[in-house]
């Protein structure tokens, strides 16, 4: 990848529709709007992280950004020109090795007919990364820097536990040597020793190549420490973003404010003042009218369910879709 | 050590050919022992040592023979689950936590997996059974009606070749047999509701790829909790959740553990939810208990350099450092396990007896127990 352009990755408008199919014939009754009109830019060389509800399209927008799941409307355009949707032949196979991702489920992700030097080596050796003879060093230095040892290289994955795993899909995605590395959950089954040993392995690299991520994670204390800008997300759409520093210290819309009042705190004397979000979490084939948030805000209004709110930027790159701090949008503020 | 013994782990073909036939010969015998039929009761009934336990785990050796060694996964654990507590399970990836919970379920990957020494005493009420002991076919029956568990990847309980409806409906129909289908069905969607999940009828008709990460999480966690069992396995329940979900399911198990006094064994690397919802917790490391005691003791008061190290490395909210800290070093090779303290060279804070063997149990308080040297006082361990 050239580094002419700040934005190794811009999103415009991306949406992504699953059709649900019913009946012996599988006739399609609806969609589920996955994503839906979501548009966002990550800096080279910073990382941007991603938060949400469960379900509300995390994952899916990391797997469209690759094309692993065709979108449905929208843009994906890496390093100002690169459409990974038109890329075809040679210079498809040799931009694929630049963008990795690191799967959610590291269970379903690792084959398990293959050792797992050969898990982490396979794609290395088909892009012709290293030299034949420099192979194994290679790999060895790669599970190194991941927390895996030599003597590991010929068990097989189910003879490792669940975080164990889980550094296996780490390692085979930096053997590869990536710009942008979309990381789904890569920390989350990993004890806290390890899991900064690794945060600081993604940064170490990140500084040394100028890497770029995109950090999906439910622990929001690690995307504090890790991320850069971050972008919360509710049902498919992207409510609030903001600098990390700016967002954690103010954040303004009623999901995010519910959202961060739930972090868990290591101390058992303290006692949590939780935002409790009430009812349960609205299917995304079937979403509420207006502000997709409004069935479970303290703060709804009549407007808020006739109308869906326009995405307001706050000063400084701060952005809210929230009737709140839309002065035309007919809320009342008290 | 790690490093030296890591490098001098090369086993060479014949080595690892008799190595081989060795595990043969005791997983034959061990396996037959399991897949006997018709066992009488009396084989495996025991007694608690204490009744307001609900397991008492009794220096449990759980091993995996393979064929580059013995991978000595559990290697002497004892704890009890007290009924109608929590007890919280922490350590290193990879120590341990997950074999241990398998154990008691007689879920560990066999042959290759097999319980070694030790006693697991499962509190039924009425009596006790040494699950150590138990034949497969007894351990079916306790399975899902007394324990039940939430596993670590909710694909390794969800078959993905059938509908969401279909699995829930087995798991309710094999524990109520007596129910009509449409009893069964309406019991499955209220289980799916209940774990939050809006739609639960579209849901029901769903295959499991169709569903998020946590949605997959939240069904196997609705799974586990339809049998109402007195003793619930969570391993790891709330990784793939948010913090809204994770806050609201955690609501749900405590609920239920005081509606029908059931205990839970915790699994998780979120020393924050550690905290809110553990009476107790026990810390591990390398296959053993290293610190254990009340939920207040081991996160007010960490002992063991392994309990500290871990309380350090994590990130807390709106606290920023640049770097994280994380204990140096790594865990040695289970295959080739030292014959002193695991954590010895990892470790910031040895003594000189740290050089002798692996430390005994330290009694802190009544309740709080730690494995380390730097506790120990002559004459007054133990
Ligand atoms: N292949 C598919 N077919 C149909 N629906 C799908 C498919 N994949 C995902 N979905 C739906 O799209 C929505 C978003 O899923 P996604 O996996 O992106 O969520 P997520 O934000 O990653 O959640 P989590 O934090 O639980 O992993 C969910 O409602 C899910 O059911
Ligand atoms: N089938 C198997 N064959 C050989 N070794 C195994 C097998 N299953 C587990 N192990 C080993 O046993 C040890 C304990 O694994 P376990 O799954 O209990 O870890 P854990 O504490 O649950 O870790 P995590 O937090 O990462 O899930 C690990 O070192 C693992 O490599
Ligand atoms: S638009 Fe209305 S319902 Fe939506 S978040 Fe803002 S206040 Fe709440
Ligand atoms: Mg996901
Ligand atoms: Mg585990």
């Amino acid at each position: 990848m050239s580094s002419a352009y700040e934005n190794v990755v811009e999103v415009r408008n991306l949406c992504k529709y699953f059709p649900i199919k019913a009946g012996l014939f599988g006739r399609v009754v609806g969609h589920v709007h996955a994503v839906e009109n979501v548009s966002f830019s990550i800096k080279r060389g910073t990382t941007m992280g991603l938060v949400g509800e469960s379900g509300c399209g995390k994952t899916t927008i990391g797997k469209t950004l690759l094309n692993l799941t065709p979108k449905t409307s929208g843009e994906v355009i890496f390093n100002g020109d690169t459409h990974l949707d038109m890329l075809k032949g040679k210079s498809l196979r040799d931009f694929r090795p630049k963008i990795q991702i690191i799967f959610q489920d590291p269970y379903s992700s690792l084959s398990p007919r293959l050792p797992v030097g050969e898990i982490i080596g396979e794609a290395v050796r088909e892009h012709n990364l290293v030299p034949e003879s420099e192979f194994d060093a290679y790999i060895s230095r790669i599970m190194k820097a991941c927390g895996l040892f030599d003597y590991q290289k010929d068990r097989y994955p189910h003879e490792f536990s669940g975080g164990q795993r889980q550094r296996i899909c780490i390692a085979r995605a930096i053997a590869l040597n990536p710009d942008f590395i979309v990381c789904d959950e890569p920390v989350s089954a990993l004890d806290v020793s390890i899991q900064a040993q690794i945060i600081n392995l993604l940064e170490d690299l990140q500084k040394q190549f100028n890497l770029t991520y995109l950090f999906i994670s439910h622990d929001l204390s690690v995307v504090q420490h890790i991320s850069d800008t971050v972008g919360v997300m509710y049902l498919g759409n992207m409510v609030e973003y903001a600098d990390k520093a700016e967002i954690f210290a103010n954040p303004l819309h009623p999901y995010t404010q519910a959202l961060f009042s739930a972090i868990p705190v290591p101390d058992p004397t303290v006692k949590m003042n939780r935002i409790i979000l009430e009812g349960s979490i609205p299917s995304p084939a079937n979403p509420p009218s207006g502000c997709k948030f409004h069935t479970r805000c303290r703060k709804c209004q009549a407007v808020c369910s006739q109308k869906a709110p326009r995405t307001m930027d706050m000063g400084n790159g701060h952005t809210v879709a929230c009737h709140i701090y839309d002065p035309e949008s007919g809320y009342e503020n008290a | 050590m790690s490093k030296k013994s890591n490098e001098t782990s090369y086993i060479s073909a014949r080595e690892s050919r008799r190595i081989s036939r060795e595990n043969q010969k005791v997983i034959r015998k061990l396996d037959k022992r399991l897949s006997r039929k018709r066992v009488p009761e009396s084989e495996y009934v025991t007694q608690m040592h204490d009744k307001n336990n609900v397991v008492e785990f009794d220096n449990l050796h759980t091993y995996f023979f393979t064929d580059v060694g013995t991978v000595k996964a559990v290697d002497g654990v004892t704890f009890n689950v007290p009924v109608g507590k929590t007890v919280g399970i922490v350590g290193e990836s990879g120590c341990g936590k997950s074999v241990t919970s398998l154990s008691l379920m007689q879920l560990v990957q066999r042959p290759t997996g097999q319980i070694v020494e030790g006693e697991i005493r499962l509190n039924l009420g009425d009596k006790a059974f040494d699950v150590a002991k138990m034949p497969i076919e007894a351990m079916q029956k306790v399975r899902g009606n007394v324990v039940s568990m939430i596993f670590q990847e909710p694909m390794t309980s969800l078959n993905p070749v059938f509908r969401i409806g279909y699995q829930l409906d087995e798991v309710i129909s094999l524990h109520t047999p007596e129910m009509s289908p449409e009893a069964v069905k309406a019991r499955s969607i209220e289980a799916i509701k209940m774990v939050g999940i809006a739609d639960a009828e579209g849901i029901y008709n769903r295959y499991p790829h169709e569903l998020s990460g946590g949605m997959r999480q939240r069904i196997v966690i609705a799974m586990a909790l339809a049998c109402n069992p007195r003793l619930i396995i969570a391993d790891e329940p709330t990784t793939a959740l948010d913090v809204t979900i994770q806050a609201q399911i955690l609501e749900l198990l405590r609920n239920l553990k005081n509606e029908i006094n059931a205990s839970i064994m915790l699994i998780t690397h979120d020393l924050g939810v550690i905290a809110e919802m553990a009476d107790y917790v026990v810390v591990m490391y390398a296959g053993r208990v290293v610190e254990k005691g009340l939920a207040n003791e081991v996160f007010l008061d960490p002992r063991h350099p392994y309990t500290i190290g871990l309380m350090q490395s994590k990130p807390v909210i709106n606290k920023m450092v640049d770097r994280l800290y994380s204990i140096p070093g790594s865990v040695p090779n289970p295959v080739n396990m030292p014959d002193y303290c695991y954590f010895r060279d990892r470790c910031e804070q040895c003594v000189e007896r740290c050089q002798g063997l692996y430390p005994p149990e330290i009694r802190v308080t009544d309740t709080h127990i730690v494995s380390c040297w730097k506790y120990y006082k002559e004459g007054g361990a133990e």
